[in-house]
């Protein structure tokens, strides 16, 4: 046990001697919480619209005004060409092309069909398809008055009408960076001690101090627990600091147990940092443990859900998650802030994440040689 | 020159000997593209809902069928309280559940009005919401059937709409373009600050410096072999992203890899600045991952697009190269635009490269302490 404490405390005393390292592992997560997380949203405010209105009538200028009334749309362009249309949709500059035609005043008066037409930029499938269904409501609502006028209001039978109401818990008000706060935090405590700790050793073993150690009775469990202690204790710290930024800046809730959070970035943190010694087992250099860490981080942040959702992902990267800690880290870190889930509706994932950090820790500690 | 290409040659062979490097350098970014073209997308599909239905009569039994057979949702629990809703949407497996009133039926024959209340997991806003539209625009649908049985409702507005660019309405378009630029910024600068790094930090770069090599030729000649891999890495990229996803290349060839090069120009060159301000590769590597991939995640337009962000962060994100490559691609590959309508962008990216290098240059220390 003594053993163990000195190797922790040479392994402190390691990392904060590096001045830099020691301001960014702390600076770094503050500057990009801060930054990062009031960034984002999936809100589509302003659609930019470029209307040809070749038709000048009263009616056509009564649908241009409801548009320019919904919050929705923002006029940009007004135009009577429509090769200026399609060059402002080509450079970006406008989203979506309402064209009407001349002659729909006059349609659409004696009761006979007018037509609109719509181009939109779907580079952005989703956004299209959004701004659509909102335009098209917009031309609905046009729809509607305009037979009411056609016939006098008269005939306009109340038709049954089934209503949507709908509310959001949780986050009534689509907060988003309730949203972003857990999963950039489990970013940056992933990325920070996977980096860190697989570069630790690798390190020793290129610069050949991994030696020294290698020839003491030190056992190989205690040389792996003494390289992932610091690394723990520090992903914890950044951890409660990204928490109190949430809580002091951004008013995050804090609906389930903190315990509960901590519990569950703990063993998250045992797991990554299993991971990566195992890798750096492998690695002789630093910068082939870095292209591999690379891939890992990458693959286990875009395939987590943090920031599109698992429903979206095709079966096999579903299946993937089972073993990927980021996906269960994500899920326990939103799960407990926002819902006040228990420890009886995460359990589960909190199982899975025991049995990930008990196989890459074993695995870690079963690679590490002592002889080269 | 010829001394030059003497480092130059050396540099080669110190990167083709490292074989296992040279696999995962090759090997990383088509695997990641081929992983993140399919897995990256906010579509909607199976997102699960549970119901509620207080009446189950023949109307609720219509409209659950008609929501359910539309493809986006899968249907989970049967629920028969309010009380469980909360039990339900904590387990996270449920992300809405949608609840009829007691006697709807009855209701929207007697009263004309009836309402379907949608509960959704707010914690993910994103899905919260794009549940909720969809559900909205079929029980919208119902509506105009129900009319349409009623009184012969003609619509008098018809709107033809073209979706240009990507009729098909494929996700692929918008979120490939960016996993090549975030991975080919992320594997340029780590490349680069890396190698540069590491000959300080054992020592080696005073060997190189009391030669008669003139630091600009010595990172030069550090540079050069990982451009032209990069090089060939983009073009691997782009051939996959051509016949896997099916993402055209509308517009010039010549014109898109050219950006392609200046764009790795650039990220090497930052590579290079990482590079003269970290001692060791333990910073080199923390500057250049740590602090590049979420700035480059979230502020470039890859998933969040940057319209919708918050004021203030149109200038923030001006600053992050990726944005404007991202808007390259997009305009050559899938838009067909030629260079007049990227030059500011183009313009952007080189006096980035520029600065990056110039820096660079004034602070390379030729004397180690």
């Amino acid at each position: 046990m003594r053993t163990l404490l000195y190797l922790i405390r040479k392994e402190f005393l390691q990392i904060f001697r590096d001045k830099f390292i020691g301001r960014a592992i702390f600076g770094v997560p503050i500057v990009q919480m801060l930054l990062l997380v009031p960034a984002v949203t999936f809100e589509i405010k302003n659609v930019k619209l470029c209307i040809i209105d070749r038709d000048m009538t009263t009616e056509s200028r009564e649908l241009v005004n409801q548009l320019e009334g919904s919050t929705f749309f923002k006029v940009r362009f007004s135009t009577f060409s429509e090769q200026e249309a399609n060059d402002l949709l080509h450079r970006g500059k406008c989203d979506l092309v309402l064209q009407i035609p001349s002659g729909f005043g006059k349609e659409t008066g004696k009761g006979n069909p007018g037509r609109l037409f719509i181009s939109a930029n779907a580079i952005n499938a989703a956004n299209a398809q959004l701004s659509w269904a909102y335009l098209n409501g917009v031309i609905r609502d046009y729809n509607v008055n305009l037979m009411a006028k056609n016939t006098g209001g008269s005939t306009f039978a109340p038709v049954p009408q089934i209503h949507v109401t709908n509310r959001y818990w949780y986050n009534e008000l689509l907060n988003y960076k309730y949203y972003m706060l857990p999963g950039v935090l489990g970013i940056l405590v992933l990325a920070i001690g996977f980096i860190l700790a697989g570069l630790n050793l690798v390190k020793e073993k290129e610069s050949g101090t991994i030696e020294q150690i290698n020839v003491t009775p030190i056992k190989k469990v205690h040389f792996i627990i003494a390289k992932m202690v610091p690394f723990l204790i520090i992903g914890l710290t950044d951890l409660a600091i990204g928490l109190i930024i949430g809580k002091l800046t951004f008013n995050i809730p804090f609906e389930g147990s903190i315990a509960l959070l901590f519990l569950g970035s703990a063993i998250f943190l045992v797991a990554v940092l299993g991971l990566a010694l195992f890798i750096s087992t492998f690695s002789g250099t630093q910068q082939q443990f870095m292209f591999t860490a690379f891939f890992f981080i990458i693959l286990f942040v875009l395939m987590s859900g943090i920031f599109t959702p698992l429903e979206s992902m095709p079966g096999w990267a579903q299946k993937f998650n089972l073993i990927n800690p980021a996906a269960y880290v994500m899920r326990i870190n939103r799960m407990v802030m926002l819902k006040g889930s228990s420890f009886q509706d995460i359990s589960r994932d909190i199982f899975s994440l025991v049995a990930i950090a008990i196989v890459f820790t074993t695995l870690a500690v079963y690679r590490y040689r002592k002889t080269a | 020159m010829r001394r030059f290409l003497g480092f130059v040659k050396k540099e080669f062979l110190h990167i083709f000997r490292d074989v296992r490097t040279l696999i995962i350098l090759f090997g990383i970014p088509v695997l990641q593209i081929l992983l993140f073209g399919f897995v990256v997308s906010t579509d909607l599909k199976n997102a699960q809902v549970a119901l509620m239905d207080l009446s189950s009569d023949e109307i609720t039994q219509k409209v659950t069928d008609k929501i359910f057979s539309s493809g986006f949702f899968s249907r989970s629990e049967t629920l028969l309280s309010y009380k469980d809703i909360d039990k339900v949407l904590r387990k996270n497996k449920t992300k809405a559940v949608i609840v009829f009133e007691k006697d709807f039926g009855k209701k929207l024959i007697s009263e004309g009005k009836a309402v379907i209340s949608i509960i959704t997991d707010g914690s993910e806003p994103n899905m919260a919401t794009l549940i909720t539209n969809y559900i909205t625009a079929i029980v919208t649908d119902f509506n105009r059937e129900l009319a349409g049985t009623q009184a012969a409702a003609t619509q008098l507005v018809q709107p033809e709409v073209r979706m240009f660019y990507n009729p098909s309405l494929k996700g692929h378009f918008m979120f490939v373009p960016g996993v090549i630029t975030l991975i080919m910024i992320l594997i340029c600068a780590l490349m680069t600050s890396v190698t540069i790094t590491r000959e300080k930090e054992f020592g080696t770069m005073e060997v190189l410096l009391v030669s008669p090599l003139k630091p600009v030729q010595i990172i030069l000649g550090k540079v050069m072999p990982y451009f032209l891999l990069s090089f060939i890495n983009v073009i691997m990229i782009l051939l996959l992203s051509w016949f896997v996803f099916g993402l055209p290349v509308k517009g010039s060839l010549v014109l898109l890899l050219a950006e392609s090069m200046l764009y790795i120009l650039m990220s090497l060159s930052l590579g290079i600045l990482i590079s003269t301000v970290s001692k060791t590769m333990q910073q080199a590597i923390f500057i250049s991952f740590v602090g590049l991939m979420l700035p480059t995640i979230l502020l470039s337009g890859f998933i969040f697009p940057i319209e919708n962000m918050p004021a203030g962060y149109d200038w923030v994100a001006a600053l992050m190269p990726p944005r404007y490559f991202i808007t390259i691609i997009k305009n050559i590959m899938i838009k067909g635009t030629g260079f007049f309508y990227v030059w500011k962008e183009t313009l952007v990216l080189a006096v980035m490269t520029s600065a990056f290098i110039l820096i660079s240059i004034r602070k390379f220390k030729i004397r180690l302490q």
